[in-house]
């Protein structure tokens, strides 16, 4: 709005002609600021009226102008106004999941309570989940939830593609009106702006000669994800040109769409001047392997290993290597150790780590890989080399192996550290199909009971299995008769919450009384165990609820 | 009574809860699991809801109540609503089938309900029974009134006094002073029974620190504060109804004593401004007869929400009186005749320039008015710089947000709902710029809570 006659009060920026031919005959606006400043006794108003004090008059003809300049105001002239937000062609979500979804962050933005959490379920937990059964029916996000949508995803950043992918085209119109949420134009392709067409070659070309660096990072992922060899090409054309950092980062998104086309390019990569480029270069090689590398690395590796079957029974002998030679720090050796590690049981970790795990069967007399993993291992090797197998397992994808090298989930070795560590399970579960790992997971409940379990949850798919689902259920009832308290399970607790399939509520209903009291229980446990299975079956129906809600039919 | 289907949505049933940690508390009881025995008649809302105890909470809720909402729980919270009864209203509001409509409320329910029923019934009575027999000494309330008026008239003296130095002596000096001056001059004026006065002095203390254009707005406020002084002392030449508005706004008690206007009153807005020692709630319905646009305040201590509440998208059926003062829109809730139910309708809007005459306008009436009441339709919001504006459709004139409207996060709900689309917005049109606080989307959606 613009005021009248001439001083605009802030945020009016935009004068009027119209109104300023009708400024009083006596004293301009302006005029009565810098008397008032001034003070009336250094300086007397122009006019006053007879028989008023000067600065009563001053008061007068101020409260005139004022009440005059508040009456007149005008609109402002419109600025330029924003494009409009590309359509969302998704249907709505069903009145009752979008009241779930007003719910769910409402919650977030409750702030935190402290404390013990009681039998009420944990609504922001639910949040990710609700995301991706959204997402899964395809629904368009009310527009007025994308702030609080999008203000939740700022701060948790394992959110942000799931509430990115359900806010839709509007919240990327809407980040770039506030700086808050520019990291919603990091996220998607293009850091928001429109990338060339993959066809457009020469649009391609001269972003990608002239583009900053992250356009150019957006570009290549996107064309990467579409026409690999295109983006591949694309980066070799002026891959000598670019600096060392630029070159790491460039190489990395080759990552994605990995095929043995790529070969030649990473080859020449390893005689790159930057170590980091090299090690990156030979790690992307050795996960192809047909590879020229991995051949390399097939026949060092099984140079230091063999079968000795001079014994009783056959044993792996292990003879690690004496040197690291140049051609093998150009495949990604790295010679030097870390502190503490002798460097041939570094070499030889790492050259088993890159060889195929194809070349194993045929080097000791053609057994499978189950075969292989139980044979023993002379002089203490067996740790080290079951070790790089394990890694040669998950860097390759290879289910046989993982399914070897895990062995059964009821071995007594399972339960502890042994050879392969809890992380490097869950790691070689996550190569294996959804149900076989979810298999594997009960097993090892069922036997070792939930105090290691946590990591391996977390590599299985949701809703868990029935199987699984079950084991879990039973440990849980275990744990609680064996007179522990429940929050040494929380960790567990909260997955089951998130993961446990709905319908596995039903067996909860004998769980949900306060038991009594044993002598050898922990003080109370009971009750705290109600509660908490309590606050299981809520969540549990909750989710159930809400799945049910967005599978409702849209209002029509 | 209303037809029972209707139930209020989960935002609305949000609103009524006295602050964060009981709408997170309550939006976790709103699910099944905890409840049993649940149920909802006319307006009315029972459950059972398990805790921690052995025993479980019995809650009820009158939303029908002809004096507001109302809650009762066996539990020993001392916030109303509880998080049990938050809880209850999100499950009823949910609507799936876990609070079901039946006949009759169980005993534990029923017997509350019956006996608030009658109490109102007994009020209303003795209300109608006590007006003839109200104003039991007439010459008293006179005397006390003129007493009043005395000192009020003093205060406003020695106000006049202390703007004639300030302005004697300079506004720049003012700006040195700090608020130590307005302080003692605003307990002067509470001193003189003018918290009005009072009200607005405490103010001119804060506009020199106010940023570029001080001196500018302290001697607009002074003037009108001097208009106000001089509204009061020649009271018996001004016509009726701007004396009432000059002795609403010096501060001088008043009831609602207009004539009552029964309506279907859709809730436009509700939005409280805390205070250091209150927290007023205004709550902006609109007729959709009369097509008034009327104003309910209430106050609560300071850090508790004021009782009254209405939320946003509901439409009750009932009487409004107003305040006197010419142009003012407060008025009082009367008699209820139903619960309030969400309703569809929205209230007619108007383009910009025709906005910003009307606050021209309604000047005539009240110079001291801030803001008046649009609906501004099809309006789309565009920033412009740092500041927003709110700019027509179909034309080139824009109105900009006012400075308290561009730090809310309701500014980004109603960038998200336009999406660069034309949108219907209810909110304070003034001379510090737009205020928006509700908006509809072009198309049929809910109305969307601004503020």
């Amino acid at each position: 709005m613009t005021a009248t006659p001439a001083a605009t009060p802030p945020g009016n920026p935009v004068p009027t002609p119209a109104e300023s031919s009708s400024a009083p005959s006596s004293a301009s606006w302006e005029d009565l600021v810098t008397t008032a400043l001034l003070g009336t006794d250094r300086r007397p108003p122009a006019s006053g009226a007879p028989g008023r004090p000067a600065p009563v008059a001053l008061l007068d003809a101020a409260a005139v102008a004022t009440v005059r300049r508040r009456a007149g105001l005008r609109p402002a002239r419109a600025a330029r106004r924003p494009e409009r937000a590309p359509e969302d062609p998704r249907p709505a979500l069903p009145a009752a999941a979008a009241r779930r979804l007003a719910t769910l962050l409402a919650d977030r933005s409750g702030g935190t309570s402290g404390g013990r959490r009681g039998s009420s379920p944990d609504l922001m937990e639910l949040l990710p989940q609700w995301l991706a059964a959204a997402n899964t029916h395809g629904y368009a996000a009310p527009s007025h939830t994308l702030p609080a949508l999008l203000d939740a995803a700022r701060g948790r950043t394992d959110l942000r593609p799931a509430a990115l992918a359900f806010a839709g085209p509007r919240a990327l119109w809407l980040a770039r009106l506030n700086p808050d949420w520019r990291f919603v134009l990091r996220a998607a392709p293009g850091g928001g702006s429109a990338l060339p067409d993959a066809g457009d070659a020469e649009a391609v070309g001269r972003l990608w000669r002239e583009g900053l660096f992250a356009e150019r990072v957006a570009l290549l992922g996107s064309l990467r994800s579409r026409t690999p060899a295109l983006a591949r090409d694309l980066l070799a054309s002026t891959w000598a040109a670019e600096r060392a950092e630029d070159r790491l980062m460039f190489l990395d998104s080759l990552r994605a769409g990995l095929s043995a086309d790529d070969e030649p390019f990473l080859e020449q990569a390893l005689g790159d001047r930057s170590r980091n480029v090299r090690t990156t270069a030979a790690e992307l090689l050795s996960a192809l392997p047909d590879s020229a590398l991995a051949a390399r690395m097939a026949v060092r590796a099984a140079a230091c290993v063999a079968l000795d079957r001079m014994g009783d029974a056959p044993v792996i002998v292990v003879e690690a290597p004496l040197e690291c030679d140049s051609g093998m720090e150009r495949d990604g050796v790295v010679a030097a150790p870390p502190a503490g590690r002798g460097e041939r049981s570094w070499w030889l970790g790492q050259l088993a780590e890159a060889a195929p795990l194809g070349v194993w069967p045929e080097r000791l007399g053609g057994r499978t890989a189950r075969e292989i993993v139980a044979l023993p291992v002379a002089d203490d090797w067996q740790g080290e080399l079951h070790a790089a197998w394990c890694r040669a397992a998950v860097r390759q994808g290879n289910a046989e192996w993982s399914r070897a090298l895990l062995g059964s989930p009821s071995a007594p070795e399972a339960g502890g550290p042994g050879a392969v560590s809890l992380a490097e399970r869950a790691k070689l579960l996550a190569t294996l199909e959804p149900a076989e790992r979810a298999g594997w997971v009960a097993g090892f409940i069922a036997t070792h009971g939930l105090s290691e379990a946590f990591q391996l949850l977390g590599v299985c798919a949701v809703p868990w299995a029935p199987p699984l689902g079950r084991a879990v259920v039973d440990a849980l009832n275990i744990a609680r008769d064996a007179g522990s308290y429940p929050w040494s399970f929380s960790g567990v607790m909260g997955l089951a919450e998130r993961c446990l399939d709905p319908v596995e509520a039903t067996r909860l209903e004998a769980l949900l009384a306060v038991p009594d009291e044993r002598e050898d229980a922990a003080p109370g446990a009971g009750g705290y165990w109600a509660e908490a299975f309590q606050r299981l079956a809520v969540t549990l129906r909750l989710r159930a609820e809400m799945t049910a809600e967005l599978g409702a039919a849209p209002p029509a | 009574m209303t037809e029972q289907g209707v139930r209020w949505t989960a935002d609305q049933v949000l609103a009524l809860a006295p602050d964060a940690a009981s709408r997170k508390a309550g939006g976790r009881l709103g699910t099944a699991g905890p409840w049993s025995e649940a149920g909802s008649a006319e307006g009315t809302v029972w459950g059972l809801c398990k805790g921690s105890g052995s025993r479980p909470y019995r809650t009820v809720v009158d939303l029908a109540g002809a004096d507001g909402a109302a809650y009762k729980c066996s539990c020993p919270s001392r916030k109303f609503p509880c998080k049990h009864a938050l809880g209850l209203l999100l499950l009823w509001a949910g609507g799936d089938g876990s609070v079901p409509v039946s006949a009759r409320p169980p005993d534990w329910a029923g017997q509350w309900l019956a006996d608030r029923r009658r109490r109102a019934e007994g009020r209303r009575a003795q209300a109608e029974g006590g007006s003839a027999a109200g104003s039991a000494d007439p010459e008293g309330a006179r005397r006390r009134a003129e007493r009043r008026a005395g000192r009020v008239t003093a205060g406003a003296t020695e106000l006049e006094q202390r703007l004639a130095d300030l302005l004697r002596a300079g506004l720049a000096a003012a700006g040195q002073a700090g608020y130590g001056l307005w302080d003692e001059t605003a307990a002067r004026m509470v001193d003189a029974q003018a918290p009005g006065l009072a009200a607005r002095v405490r103010e001119l203390g804060a506009i020199p620190a106010s940023g570029a254009g001080w001196p500018s707005r302290l001697l607009e406020e002074c003037a009108l504060l001097h208009l106000l002084d001089q509204g009061w002392l020649r009271r018996d030449l001004l016509p009726d109804a701007l004396a009432a508005t000059v002795r609403s706004r010096v501060g001088l008690p008043a009831s609602a004593d207009g004539a009552p206007v029964r309506d279907r009153w859709l809730v436009l807005a509700q939005y409280d401004t805390p205070d250091a020692k209150l927290t007023t709630r205004r709550i902006w319905l609109h007729g959709a007869r009369s097509g008034h646009t009327r104003l309910l305040l209430s106050y609560g201590a300071a850090g508790r929400a004021p009782e009254q509440s209405l939320p946003v998208g509901l439409a009750l059926d009932a009487e409004l009186s107003g305040y006197p003062g010419a142009g003012r829109s407060r008025a009082a809730l009367g008699e209820r005749f139903a619960a309030p139910a969400p309703a569809a309708f929205r209230p007619p809007g108007m383009g910009t320039a025709e906005a910003v005459a009307r606050y021209g306008e309604a000047l005539r009436d009240d110079p001291w008015l801030e803001s008046v009441p649009v609906t501004l339709d099809r309006v789309t919001p565009v920033p412009d710089g740092d500041v927003w504006q709110l700019a027509d459709a179909d034309t080139d004139s824009a109105l900009p947000l006012s400075r308290a409207a561009r730090s809310r996060p309701g500014l980004w709900r109603l960038v998200a709902l336009s999406g660069g689309a034309p949108v219907k917005v209810f909110g304070e049109c003034g001379h510090r710029g737009f205020t928006p606080l509700t908006a509809w989307p072009e198309g049929p959606g809910e109305a969307v809570a601004l503020c």
